[in-house]
C-alpha cells in the first residue's frame, strides 16, 4: 500500500443507488489468479456494448470520466459479493476515494485495506456535490478527515482510527496482527480445536 | 444479559487495545479458488506458512463446470484457477476437496454436512453468503482476500462489533410457503441496505419449526439484506442434525459438547438494537420482479410502478430495473413466460431443497419452452438424492440433472442466461447480469421454481398443491 496523501480532484457521479459488485466487475472476470488488469473491465457491462465499442454516454468513456480521483456514487454502494477485486479495479482505474452516503460493509472493509477511501457524507452534502459543476474540484485531506468544497466549505467525515493509521502510513493490518503472535499462542494454548480437517476424506 | 452474537464474540477476544479493532480468533476458515489465488501469492511473497490448515477446509465451487467431471475443464481460464488453488491447498497444507474428490461441493454446503460448522464457532469464508453457518448459531461471516490472507496467517480477524438485530418469525407457515419465502419477505421489508452494520439473530416458532436446510436458507441470505451475519441459536433440530457428521464431536465430547452449547442461546432479557416481526401465517410464496435481492413481492403481487413513489433517486431505481427486467408498472408477475428455471446454489441445493422440487415435479412434464437446470449442492447431496430416486425423477420430467456446484448462481462457469431470458432461480441474487450477461432473474423458492418450470410461466404453487 502507498501512503494516502491529500489531493484535489474532480468527481465523477454515478448517480444510481445500490450499486452492486457485480455491476462493479462482473463474475465472468473473477477467474484471474492475480489482481492486475482488472480496470478495463470496470463497470464492463454499462461501459461496453455486445461489440466490446464503448458505450458513448457512459460517463467512464467521457471526457468527465478520465483522469479523475473521486467517484461519486448513489446510496449503499458496493453491495453484494465479498471480491476485493472490486476496489482493485476501482483503484486500478484511478480512483482513491468513493463518496456516498452509505457503504455496504465488505466493500468498505475490501476498500480500506487497498488505499481507496470510502467517505460517507450526509443526504444534504451529497445533493450539494451532486449539484456542484462538472470541473468543480474538492480537497480531499486524511489527517484531518475533511473534504474542502469550492466554495470553502469543509465536511468532516468518520474514518476508523486504526483504518485511518493504516491508510497514512501505507501498512497493511498483516503486520500488526503477526505482532499479537503471543496473544495468539496464548489463546490457542487455552483453546484446544474442536475440529481437524485433516480428518476428511478429501 | 447476553446476545447469542454476543457470548460468540467475547470467548473468541484474543487481543484488544484502545484505537485498534478487536482480534478475533477464526474456528473454521473455508476457502475456495475464486477468492484465494491473491491471498495465497502474498503468503509466498512474505515467506509465511498458513498458521492452523487443520482450521482450514478447501473446496472448488465456483468456476467448475457441471458437467461430467472425468473429463477436462475446456476453459483455460477456469482451468488455470482450480489447478491452481489444488496446488496451493497442497503446498500449504489445506485438506482440500477437489474437482476429482468424492466429498466436493460448494463451500456453504460441505462445511455443515461435514460437521466442521459447529455452534459458538467463528466462521469466516472469501464469499458473502458465508453466514449461511449461522444457522448452527455460529457467527459467520464474509471476508475480502486481504482477510482471508490474513486469517491464513494468524488464524485471526480484525473486527468492530456490529449492531445487533433480531428478526422473530411467530406463527407457522402455510403450505406452499418455505423458508426462502421467509427472508424475501424480510429482504423485501428491510431493503438491501437495511441491515448495514448489524448481525441479525433470527427467532420465533416459525423459525424454531425448520429444519437445519430451511435454517440455512434464511442465514444465508442476511447479506441480500446487507447484514454482516445471520444467525439461529442451537436447539434439538440442530444437535439431532450434527450427531454422527465426520468432523463432530463423538462418545463423552459429544455430550459435554451440547452441554456447551445449550448455553449459547441468547439470554431472556438481552436486548438488540433493533427488531422487526414477521407474522408466518400471513406469508405467501415470494418472487423478486427487480434488480436487487430487495425488489421482492407476493407471487400474487402487481409489478411496481415507479410513478407511485416519491422519492426521487428510488423512483428512479425502479425505472431502471423494470427497464432492464422488460417489465410492464402495475401489472401482475404471475403467468409472465420464462425460458430458464436454475434449482441450485448455496441458498437452495440442498437435499430438502431437491425433495421439495421432486415433490412438484413427480410424474409431470415441464414446459417444452423452459430449460430446467437442477444443480445439487454437493457429492454428498448427489449421493443422497441418487438413493431417493430423484435423478431420475428430475431427468423424467425433462430436467437437466447436474454436477454440483455455485453454476448458474454467479454463472462463471458456462453455465448462464443468453441476453434477454428470464428465469426463475432458487439462486440469492438477481442483480444485473449475475446469470449471464443480459439476463432476468426472478427469485423464488424451490417450490415456486418447479411449479414456474410445470407452466412456463411465473407460477403460484398454492395452485397445483
Amino acid at each position: 500500500m502507498i501512503p494516502f496523501t491529500p489531493f484535489k480532484s474532480r468527481l465523477v457521479p454515478i448517480l444510481i443507488n445500490n450499486i452492486d459488485t457485480d455491476q462493479i466487475i462482473p463474475a465472468r472476470f473473477l477467474k484471474t489468479v492475480s489482481k492486475e488488469g482488472l480496470d478495463k473491465n470496470l463497470f464492463c457491462d454499462w461501459r461496453y456494448n455486445a461489440d466490446g465499442s464503448e458505450k458513448p454516454d457512459f460517463i467512464l468513456n467521457t471526457p468527465r470520466g478520465k483522469g479523475a480521483q473521486i467517484l461519486l456514487a448513489g446510496d449503499n454502494f458496493g453491495c453484494g459479493s465479498s471480491r476485493e477485486h472490486a476496489p482493485w479495479a476501482i483503484t486500478q482505474f484511478g480512483f482513491r476515494a468513493v463518496i456516498s452516503t452509505s457503504f455496504a460493509d465488505i466493500f468498505k472493509g475490501n476498500s480500506l485495506k487497498n488505499s481507496l477511501l470510502p467517505i460517507v457524507v450526509s443526504p444534504e452534502i451529497h445533493a450539494k456535490l451532486v449539484a456542484l459543476p462538472a470541473d468543480a474540484e474538492i480537497k480531499l485531506d486524511l489527517p484531518s478527515q475533511t473534504i474542502e468544497l469550492p466554495d470553502g466549505t469543509r465536511v468532516e467525515f468518520p474514518v476508523d482510527p486504526f483504518n485511518k493509521n493504516c491508510l497514512l502510513e501505507g501498512v497493511d493490518e498483516l503486520g500488526w496482527i503477526l505482532k499479537q503472535e503471543p496473544s495468539i499462542a496464548a489463546y490457542e494454548s487455552t483453546h484446544p480445536a474442536a475440529i481437524d480437517t485433516r480428518g476428511l476424506r478429501a | 444479559m447476553k446476545t447469542l452474537s454476543q457470548k460468540i464474540w467475547d470467548s473468541h477476544i484474543v487481543h484488544e487495545e484502545p484505537g485498534a479493532p478487536s482480534l478475533l480468533y477464526i474456528d473454521l476458515h473455508l476457502v475456495h479458488e475464486v477468492t484465494s489465488p491473491q491471498a495465497f501469492s502474498g503468503l509466498r511473497e512474505r515467506g509465511i506458512k498458513v498458521r492452523r490448515p487443520d482450521r482450514t477446509l478447501g473446496t472448488v465451487d465456483h468456476s467448475i463446470p457441471t458437467t461430467d467431471r472425468s473429463l477436462p475443464i475446456l476453459d483455460p481460464i477456469a482451468a488455470k484457477q482450480v489447478t491452481q488453488f489444488e496446488a496451493n491447498c497442497a503446498e500449504f497444507g489445506i485438506p482440500c476437496f477437489g474437482v476429482k474428490s468424492e466429498n466436493q461441493g460448494i463451500c456453504h454446503v460441505i462445511g455443515p454436512e461435514q460437521g466442521a460448522t459447529q455452534p459458538g464457532m467463528t466462521v469466516v469464508c472469501g464469499d458473502s453468503h458465508t453466514a449461511t453457518h449461522g444457522a448452527f448459531g455460529a457467527l459467520a461471516f464474509g471476508i475480502g482476500t486481504s482477510e482471508v490472507e490474513n486469517v491464513l496467517a494468524t488464524q485471526c480477524l480484525l473486527q468492530r462489533p456490529s449492531t445487533s438485530f433480531r428478526v422473530r418469525v411467530d406463527g407457522t407457515l402455510k403450505n406452499g410457503v418455505g423458508a426462502k419465502d421467509i427472508i424475501l419477505a424480510l429482504i423485501a421489508r428491510i431493503g438491501i441496505g437495511g441491515g448495514t452494520g448489524a448481525v441479525i439473530e433470527y427467532s420465533g416458532s416459525a423459525i424454531r419449526a425448520l429444519d437445519m436446510d430451511g435454517r440455512m436458507t434464511v442465514c444465508n441470505m442476511s447479506i441480500e439484506g446487507g447484514a454482516r451475519a445471520g444467525l439461529i441459536a442451537p436447539d434439538d433440530t440442530t444437535f439431532n442434525y450434527l450427531h454422527g457428521r465426520p468432523l463432530s464431536p463423538k462418545g463423552a465430547k459429544w455430550d459435554a459438547a451440547v452441554a456447551r452449547w445449550k448455553q449459547l442461546p441468547s439470554d431472556a432479557g438481552a436486548t438488540f438494537d433493533r427488531e422487526e416481526i414477521i407474522d408466518a401465517d400471513s406469508l405467501t410464496p415470494m418472487i423478486t420482479w427487480g434488480t436487487n435481492p430487495g425488489m421482492g413481492i407476493s407471487v400474487t403481487g402487481a409489478i411496481p410502478d415507479p410513478s407511485a413513489i416519491g422519492n426521487l433517486r428510488e423512483r428512479e431505481s425502479v425505472a431502471k430495473a423494470l427497464a432492464y427486467m422488460g417489465l410492464e408498472a402495475g401489472k401482475p408477475i404471475m403467468g409472465h413466460p420464462i425460458n430458464v428455471v436454475f434449482i441450485g446454489s448455496c441458498t437452495n441445493s440442498r437435499i430438502t431443497d431437491l425433495r421439495a422440487a421432486a415433490a412438484i415435479l413427480k410424474g409431470r412434464k415441464v414446459s417444452p419452452n423452459v430449460r430446467v437446470m437442477v444443480v445439487p449442492g454437493s457429492m454428498e447431496v448427489k449421493r443422497q438424492a441418487i438413493a431417493e430416486g430423484l435423478p431420475e425423477l428430475f431427468r423424467a420430467a425433462g430436467c437437466d440433472y447436474r454436477e454440483p456446484g455455485c453454476s448458474m448462481c454467479i454463472a462463471m462457469n458456462g453455465d448462464q442466461l443468453s441476453p434477454g431470458e428470464y428465469s426463475v432461480s432458487t439462486s440469492n441474487r438477481n442483480f444485473e447480469g449475475r446469470q449471464g450477461k443480459g439476463g432476468r432473474t426472478f427469485l423464488a423458492s424451490p417450490l415456486t421454481a418447479a411449479a414456474s418450470a410445470l407452466t412456463g410461466t411465473v407460477t403460484d404453487v398454492r395452485t397445483i398443491l
